[in-house]
């Protein structure tokens, strides 16, 4: 078997023509990830652009509320770019970098890696070109105009399903164009080995901080942490420092759209079964003939068919738990932060925020639960409007 | 071990290697094409399985994916097409399909399937050597030839892909997906050699060629060519009536590599 396993999911199902590629890739960031020179620059980006350390902020209002466990936010939505997505973008921008590329493409769904690649092309002087699923760029509009403000492309996918899944198979296929100049720079922890290792490294400040924060503000460790999954980044960056503390619960929430019982939703992990897809084995949701599904939810950050192979480990082995959050539960939970708290967070969040408040009232007061808020939500303050009726137009 | 019918493609000089999208433009249509290109002088059938997220192919197999679909095409069906093919030409057969409908077939059923109706071999575009051997154990217990695939860029591997080769190897002219090309500029020379000095498994060159001209100069590097986006343009533009222009179109191209 090859690299990159994850039990049994995960490996490198691609082309023959990506694979000297993903190989050079895969020996760089070894050589880079042990370079005190790489990590100091990266650390003084992170630190000095992105506003890293993120706040983790305790939620009393929303505590007091719920009456159960006391709820913190990792607020990854502070973040430059307004979401985790800028901690994976400036590492693999600075590796590319010292790869000699100096043109990066990536796939988007949200809009929200997009940002955060153009950002960091733009910080770095790279060429940068952005796939992004034709119904994502309706649904998302302000967002391109914002990365072509940035100095970006933005191509807009015409094929399949015209969001996030074809976004990613027109971004491999330009890569494959070009592997001498460009990099691919993924948003997720999904795709070929290195990628779901690489991203998550990069993402694995997340709980790094968190560990470190919580164990300063109150002593102990959380007994949950909770983040809502699409491909997975921000949930397998919020996890994974916690994994080997077996007392603490993870949980990945999907986008259960209108309900897994519909033909719409993204829930990989409910009404997924084992696949090969996108250059790793993992769950996807797939007819029985293996033809990928068409999926839906609200959030274009969570319209994906797969998950990363990491939570599918995770999953097989238990030792983390994935529920299905839908479209109503979310856009509930995305109004009832703004209210409580005055944070108006992304709407692949609330899908997190909405299980929070499923359970904290029935856990005890002494337990502490950490909700990865991964992003901000600006960008869906016009869907959520005209998902309440209200004809707004940015 | 059994062995497959590959090696016969390239018995009678420069093999003419056709690819279609099975079920395109639909089940009878797919047959009748097949049939009449191989009276027509392709050596060797190229039958694609149709998928949702085809990472390897240009727009014009896209398009071809989705016509098929529209007639209902699902793998028991392309199955049973090679079952309707073998029951008149014995021309070397093999599946072109991505790994996941065969994953989600289950290895085993699909090779026993596939030995069922006369299948020769598997070409699976998501599958390096790397990842070959969960299939390829199963196919070989089964006669099914795993074709392996040579990009431009695959350098110093090329010795352990060739060394691992069975039926024949797809060297993949250019870089990118699939699709008509007006110019081919990989050093398909130094690449032959190094295949030579491992194995003597029949080459044959793809992506990118249309032309009669194109085939001959490909012929001058390898035992055959493999011809798809032309012909599947062909498929798109004619529909149902496309096999008179098939022929026409197999006929020239055989006839340069003679």
């Amino acid at each position: 078997m090859s690299k990159g396993r994850y039990g049994v999911h995960g490996g490198q199902y691609i082309p023959e023509t990506l694979m000297n590629e993903v190989t050079r890739l895969e020996k760089e960031y070894d050589y880079y990830k042990n370079d005190p020179a790489f990590n100091e620059e990266l650390d003084r980006l992170l630190n000095e652009y992105a506003g890293r350390p993120s706040l983790l902020y305790y939620a009393a209002k929303m505590t007091e509320d719920l009456g159960g466990a006391k709820v913190y936010l990792k607020r990854e939505d502070l973040n430059h770019t307004g979401s985790h997505k800028i901690n994976n973008v400036l590492g693999q921008c600075l590796l590319a970098k010292k790869m000699g590329k100096t043109r990066i493409v990536a796939e988007t769904g949200a809009g929200q890696h997009g940002v955060a690649t153009a950002t960091a092309a733009a910080l770095m002087g790279m060429e940068c070109e952005i796939f992004m699923g034709k119904e994502d760029t309706v649904r998302q509009a302000l967002n391109v105009y914002r990365m072509e403000l940035l100095g970006a492309k933005v191509n807009a996918v015409t094929s399949g399903t015209m969001t996030l899944k074809d976004a990613v198979n027109e971004c491999m296929q330009e890569w494959t164009r070009r592997v001498d100049d460009t990099h691919y720079c993924l948003g997720s922890v999904m795709g070929p080995h290195p990628f779901p290792m690489i991203v998550r490294d990069f993402q694995s400040v997340i709980s790094k901080e968190a560990r470190a924060q919580i164990l300063e503000l109150e002593g102990k460790l959380p007994s949950a942490v909770v983040a809502c999954v699409g491909g997975g980044s921000n949930a397998i960056g919020a996890f994974y420092n916690f994994i080997s503390d077996e007392n603490v619960e993870l949980i990945g929430c999907e986008a259960a759209g209108r309900g897994v019982d519909t033909d719409e939703h993204a829930a990989t992990i409910a009404r997924g079964s084992q696949g090969v897809f996108h250059g790793m084995k993992s769950y996807f949701c797939q007819n029985e003939d293996g033809q990928i599904a068409p999926v839906y939810s609200i959030s274009a950050g969570l319209d994906y068919p797969g998950i990363g192979p990491e939570h599918a480990n995770l999953h097989d082995l238990g030792r983390a738990h994935y529920v299905p959050i839908t479209d109503d539960e979310a856009v509930e939970a995305f109004e009832y932060l703004a209210r409580t708290e005055g944070i108006i967070c992304a709407i692949e969040s609330a899908h997190a925020v909405a299980h929070v408040k499923r359970i904290a009232p029935h856990r005890d007061k002494s337990d502490i639960i950490i909700i990865c808020l991964s992003g901000r939500g600006d960008k869906d303050v016009a869907a959520i409007a005209r998902y309440r009726g209200v004809d707004v137009h940015e | 071990m059994y062995m497959s019918d590959i090696a016969n493609a390239f018995d009678h000089g420069k093999a003419f290697i056709a690819f279609v999208t099975a079920g395109d433009p639909c089940f009878e249509k797919t047959v009748e094409f097949v049939l009449k290109m191989v009276e027509a002088g392709a050596d060797l059938i190229e039958l694609g399985v149709p998928f949702s997220d085809p990472i390897a192919d240009g727009p014009v197999i896209q398009a071809a994916n989705l016509r098929a679909f529209a007639d209902g095409t699902t793998t028991d069906r392309v199955f049973e097409m090679v079952e309707e093919i073998r029951k008149h030409t014995d021309v070397p057969l093999v599946l072109l399909t991505y790994l996941n409908p065969v994953y989600k077939y289950g290895y085993e059923a699909f090779m026993r399937r596939g030995a069922d109706v006369g299948l020769d071999g598997l070409i699976v575009p998501d599958l390096p050597i790397e990842e070959k051997a969960e299939v390829g154990d199963v196919a070989k217990r089964y006669g099914i030839d795993v074709i392996s695939l040579i990009a431009p860029t695959s350098n110093e591997r090329v010795k352990a892909i060739a060394s691992d080769a069975s039926g024949f190897l797809y060297v993949v002219s250019s870089m990118g997906v699939t699709g008509v090309r007006s110019e081919i500029e990989t050093d398909l020379g130094g690449v032959m050699k190094t295949i030579r000095a491992v194995s003597d498994v029949p080459t044959a060159i793809g992506f990118g060629i249309s032309t009669p001209e194109q085939a001959k100069q490909m012929a001058q590097y390898a035992d055959g060519v493999i011809v798809g986006s032309a012909i599947v343009k062909i498929i798109a533009r004619y529909g149902e009536g496309a096999t008179p222009y098939l022929v026409e179109y197999v006929e020239n191209m055989k006839d340069a590599l003679r």
